[in-house]
C-alpha cells in the first residue's frame, strides 16, 4: 500500500483552493475542466509513479449529485472529494478515524470519510458541508455556529457542523448529555466546546424554523 | 486469502486502514496487497435473539447496532455498554463487533515503524525498558502489550463462544480460548491464523437472576479513549447471595483477563465488603506491575469491587 498522505506528493499533484470551498478540479492532464456528471478524471493524483495501483471509475452522489470519478484502490473517501471533487471543506485532520475534522454523512450517519474506501461508498447518498446551505441560506447548525461563534481557528468546523446536522436530523431536540455524547469524537483542539454546544442548542431551537 | 499471505478482508475498515496508514508491518507479517470485503457476505450483519437459543451476532453487526439493540439492552445490558464505550460515535457506525474484538494492540512501539518489537517478527519489548503507563500488569511474558477491545470481555463475561472458519472447516469454542497470548503465538492476540475468518458469535439466554455491568476507566473522561482498565461483570444472585459470577477485565493484560480468583472467591458466598476487597485481592494477587502501571492494580481491584456492587443493586 502507499504510504501515508504527507510523503505522496507526486509531480502529477494539483493544486487546489484549500479552503473557499468553491469546487474548482484541477485534473492531472493540466486542463481546469470541472468535474460534473458523466465526466471522469484521469490520472493518478498524488500517488508516485512507480506504485502501480488498480484504479476504477466510481459512481459517488456527493450532495445531491452523481460524480462519475477515477479512484485508486487505496483512495479514501475524504481523498476523493479533496483531489477529485475539490470539496475541501471536509478536512483532513489525523487520518485515523481520531479527530472527526472530515466528518460527512452517508445515508443519513455520520461517518469519518478518512477512514472509509471510496470504492466502497458507491451507491451511498453523501452529503458534505458543501451541501448544507440552500440558496445562500445557512442550514439551523451553520447559523448556530455564526451567531454563537462556534469556533476559534475553524478546522474542525466543518466535521462539527456535519456531526451536529446528522444527530439533529435524527433527534431535532437531544439534552445536553445526548448532545455531548454525539459529539464526543469531534475534537476541537481550540477547545470551543461551550460555544459548539451553545451553536447546537441554538440549531436545535431554529430546527423547523 | 488462504493461498495469499498477502491477503487480507476488510469489514469496517476502521483498525485496518489505520494499521496500513501507519505502514507497521514488520518481518512476521507480509505488506498486505489485497483487501477482501466481507461485508458482501449476507446475514454477517445479524443480530437475532431467541428466548430458548440465546443471543447470535454475525461478527459485522456494528458496535452502534448493537448498543442499540432493544433485545441487546433489555437481556445482555454489558454487551449494550460495551459497544457503546468503544471507541467514538463514528467509529461505532462503522466499526464491528468481529473487527473490535480482533483489532490490533495500541502499544506505541508496536505501532511505531521504527521499534522491531517481538509482534512485528522482532526481539524485543521496547515497553519493558521503555515507556509502560499502558502496558500490562499480568500474563505479560515477552510481549507486554494489553488487549484494546471493550466488547471482548462483555462477550467472555456472558459466556459467548466463537465460531470459526479455517482450512479444516468450522469450529466453535469459547471465548476464553479464543485470545491467545503472547506465549502461545507473539505474532497474534487469537487463533485465527492467514485466511481463517471469525464467523458467528452466540452467547446462551442470560439467568433471570443475573445482573450485569460494564464500567470502563479511561484517561480521558468526556471524549473517547481506549480502555487503561475496563470490567464485565455478570453476578446470578438472590438478594445478597451469589450464586454465580463472571469477571473479565481487559487493558490489563494480553489477552482479556478472566478474573477466575474472584469468581471463586465470590461464588456461593453473602455479600459483603469484606468478602468484595478479598475477591479483588485474589484476583491481583499474581499482579507483577511494570515500572509506570502499578497505578492499574488498584484501579483492577476498585472496578471489581464497584461492578459486582453495581451488578447486584
Amino acid at each position: 500500500m502507499a504510504p501515508s498522505s504527507a510523503s505522496r506528493a507526486g509531480s502529477a499533484s494539483p493544486l487546489l483552493d484549500d479552503d473557499d470551498g468553491a469546487a474548482t478540479v484541477v485534473t492531472t492532464d493540466g486542463s481546469d475542466t470541472p468535474v460534473g456528471e458523466g465526466d471522469a478524471v484521469t490520472g493518478v493524483i498524488g500517488v508516485p509513479d512507480n506504485v502501480p495501483l488498480p484504479e476504477a471509475v466510481v459512481t459517488l452522489n456527493v450532495n445531491g449529485r452523481d460524480y462519475r470519478v477515477n479512484v485508486t484502490a487505496n483512495m479514501s473517501l475524504l481523498e476523493a472529494l479533496r483531489q477529485r471533487l475539490g470539496l475541501t471543506g471536509s478536512k483532513l485532520g489525523c487520518d485515523r478515524s481520531e479527530c472527526s475534522a472530515c466528518t460527512v454523512i452517508v445515508d443519513g450517519v455520520a461517518m469519518n470519510s478518512c477512514s472509509l474506501l471510496a470504492i466502497r461508498e458507491q451507491g451511498k447518498q453523501i452529503v458534505t458541508i458543501e451541501g448544507l446551505e440552500r440558496d445562500g441560506v445557512l442550514s439551523p447548525v451553520q447559523e448556530g455556529f455564526v451567531q454563537h461563534m462556534g469556533l476559534q481557528c475553524g478546522f474542525c468546523t466543518p466535521g462539527q457542523i456535519m456531526q451536529a446536522t446528522a444527530l439533529l436530523q435524527q433527534n431535532p431536540a437531544p439534552d445536553e448529555a445526548q448532545v455531548r455524547r454525539a459529539m464526543s469524537g469531534n475534537l476541537c483542539k481550540c477547545s470551543a466546546y461551550p460555544n459548539i454546544l451553545s451553536a447546537i442548542r441554538y440549531a436545535s431551537e431554529h430546527w423547523n424554523a | 486469502m488462504r493461498a495469499n499471505p498477502e491477503a487480507r478482508p476488510i469489514a469496517g475498515g476502521s483498525d485496518l486502514l489505520g494499521w496500513i496508514k501507519e505502514d507497521v508491518q514488520g518481518t512476521g507479517e507480509p505488506r498486505w496487497n489485497l483487501l477482501v470485503d466481507i461485508r458482501t457476505i449476507p446475514g454477517s450483519d445479524e443480530i437475532r435473539f431467541d428466548e430458548a437459543d440465546g443471543l447470535t451476532l454475525g461478527p459485522l453487526a456494528t458496535l452502534d447496532a448493537i448498543e442499540h439493540s432493544p433485545e441487546v439492552q433489555d437481556r445482555y445490558p454489558v454487551l449494550s455498554r460495551a459497544a457503546g464505550a468503544a471507541a467514538s460515535p463514528n467509529i461505532r457506525h462503522v466499526g464491528t463487533i468481529g473487527g473490535n474484538i480482533n483489532q490490533r494492540p495500541r502499544c506505541w512501539y508496536l505501532r511505531n515503524t521504527e521499534f522491531d518489537c517481538y509482534k512485528k517478527g522482532g526481539n524485543f519489548c521496547f515497553a519493558v525498558t521503555g515507556k509502560n503507563e499502558y502496558h500490562a500488569i499480568l500474563n505479560g511474558e515477552l510481549c507486554y502489550i494489553v488487549h484494546p477491545s471493550d466488547a471482548a470481555p462483555a462477550l467472555m463475561a456472558l459466556h459467548a463462544d466463537a465460531t470459526i472458519r479455517t482450512a479444516d472447516g468450522e469450529q466453535t469454542m469459547p471465548f476464553d480460548e479464543y485470545f491467545i497470548g503472547p506465549r502461545q503465538d507473539v505474532l497474534r492476540e487469537n487463533v485465527l491464523q492467514q485466511g481463517d475468518l471469525l464467523t458467528r458469535i452466540h452467547m446462551p439466554t442470560p439467568s433471570p437472576n443475573a445482573g450485569m455491568s460494564f464500567i470502563k476507566a479511561q484517561r480521558r473522561g468526556e471524549t473517547y479513549d481506549f480502555a487503561v482498565v475496563n470490567v464485565a461483570t455478570v453476578i446470578v444472585h438472590e438478594g445478597d447471595q451469589i450464586e454465580d459470577a463472571s469477571i473479565v477485565l481487559s487493558g490489563v493484560a494480553p489477552t482479556p483477563f478472566r478474573a477466575v480468583a474472584a469468581e471463586d472467591a465470590l461464588r456461593g458466598q453473602t455479600v459483603s465488603d469484606g468478602l468484595l476487597q478479598q475477591a479483588a485481592g485474589a484476583a491481583l494477587l499474581r499482579a507483577r506491575p511494570m515500572t509506570e502501571n502499578a497505578y492499574k492494580v488498584g484501579i483492577s481491584k476498585n472496578l471489581i469491587v464497584r461492578s459486582v456492587r453495581e451488578a447486584m443493586a
